[in-house]
């Protein structure tokens, strides 16, 4: 399979996840700098964390109309999958790739932690390795990870099972305690309507090695590798 | 020409910051503030247009950049 990180000025997680998908997974996988719009060569595209153009205004918000986010609709509509994780979550809300806004953590503060996320649908092209009610462990790393989504929003990402992760306690109880940043119903991540498109705050690829502390992380891109089938197309939802 | 735009979160959203800022107040003696809500201001300089014309394409600023309308309400103001 073949992979792009984007990057922008002031990412931070592009070089660990080229690691992750390079030497943990070996996969094919560029970089793609912020600028470039041809983005046919691949399967995947990763948008990393950090703070592109220093989150200057909101966070994500100019990369969300930077020339590479600017070609991921038609990238999306001939089959592509899009990752975006932290900032990448920020920026894909920002783009309008995915309903809701990422808002500054409840509690001010900006949280590194260790979290525990329930799989809430496993049957997406990037959860299919996993089961529905399955816990993974993965650290998150911000300070605007808040969801936010009005009523109609977070009522039409209920009915089509668009959220993913949600924060819970290590037994799988999504609780007030296990939601670190305060997001509406402890939503960690969601996919657009047709599941070719991932947002998520935590960090899978600082989730890729024992090292690391853990490996949860690389089920993600399980998933992928095998919702890729023969033709070169990937198996929808 | 200058223009002011502010950026407001919406009513109907929690304001975390607004609400440690008015707690802060409140520990510094002030305790009439019944609401505190913090948003953006920025002022535009513009050239080449006229004050019609600044107000709409200030709009379209907004609704391209300046603004999130998922949390976020914003004014025009045109200085002249």
């Amino acid at each position: 399979m073949n992979f792009g990180v984007v990057v922008f000025p002031g990412t931070w997680s592009d070089c660990d996840f080229h690691y992750v998908v390079g030497e943990v997974l070996h996969q094919q996988v560029r970089y793609v700098w912020h600028r470039d719009t041809e983005l046919g060569e691949f399967d995947c595209l990763i948008l990393p964390g950090g703070f592109s153009y220093g989150d200057y205004l909101r966070a994500g918000a100019v990369a969300g109309r930077s020339p590479v986010v600017e070609a991921l609709p038609e990238f999306v509509a001939r089959g592509g999958m899009v990752l975006g994780s932290c900032n990448g979550f920020q920026i894909l809300c920002e783009a309008k790739l995915l309903p809701g806004a990422l808002m500054r953590n409840e509690c001010l503060q900006y949280r590194c932690q260790s979290t525990h996320l329930l799989v809430e649908n496993a049957e997406t092209p990037f959860t299919r390795a996993m089961r529905t009610g399955q816990v993974l462990k993965m650290p998150i790393s911000h300070g605007e990870g808040k969801y936010y989504a009005d009523q109609d929003t977070m009522r039409r990402l209920r009915e089509k099972s668009q959220v993913v992760f949600r924060y819970c306690t290590e037994d799988g109880r999504v609780t007030r305690e296990a939601n670190p940043n305060g997001s509406m119903d402890n939503i960690a991540g969601i996919v657009n309507e047709e599941g070719t498109v991932l947002g998520m705050m935590p960090h899978p690829e600082r989730a890729a090695e024992s090292a690391m502390g853990g490996t949860d992380g690389v089920q993600i891109f399980h998933s992928l590798l095998g919702s890729l089938v023969e033709d070169g197309t990937f198996l929808k939802r | 020409m200058k223009a002011r735009v502010l950026v407001r979160l919406k009513q109907s959203i929690l304001d975390a910051q607004g609400a440690s800022v008015k707690r802060a107040l409140e520990g510094l003696g002030f305790p009439e503030v019944q609401d505190v809500r913090v948003g953006k201001v920025l002022d535009l300089e513009l050239a080449g247009v006229s004050a019609d014309q600044a107000g709409k394409r200030i709009e379209e600023m907004c609704g391209r950049l300046l603004a999130n309308p998922v949390i976020e309400d914003f004014t025009v103001e045109v200085l002249g």
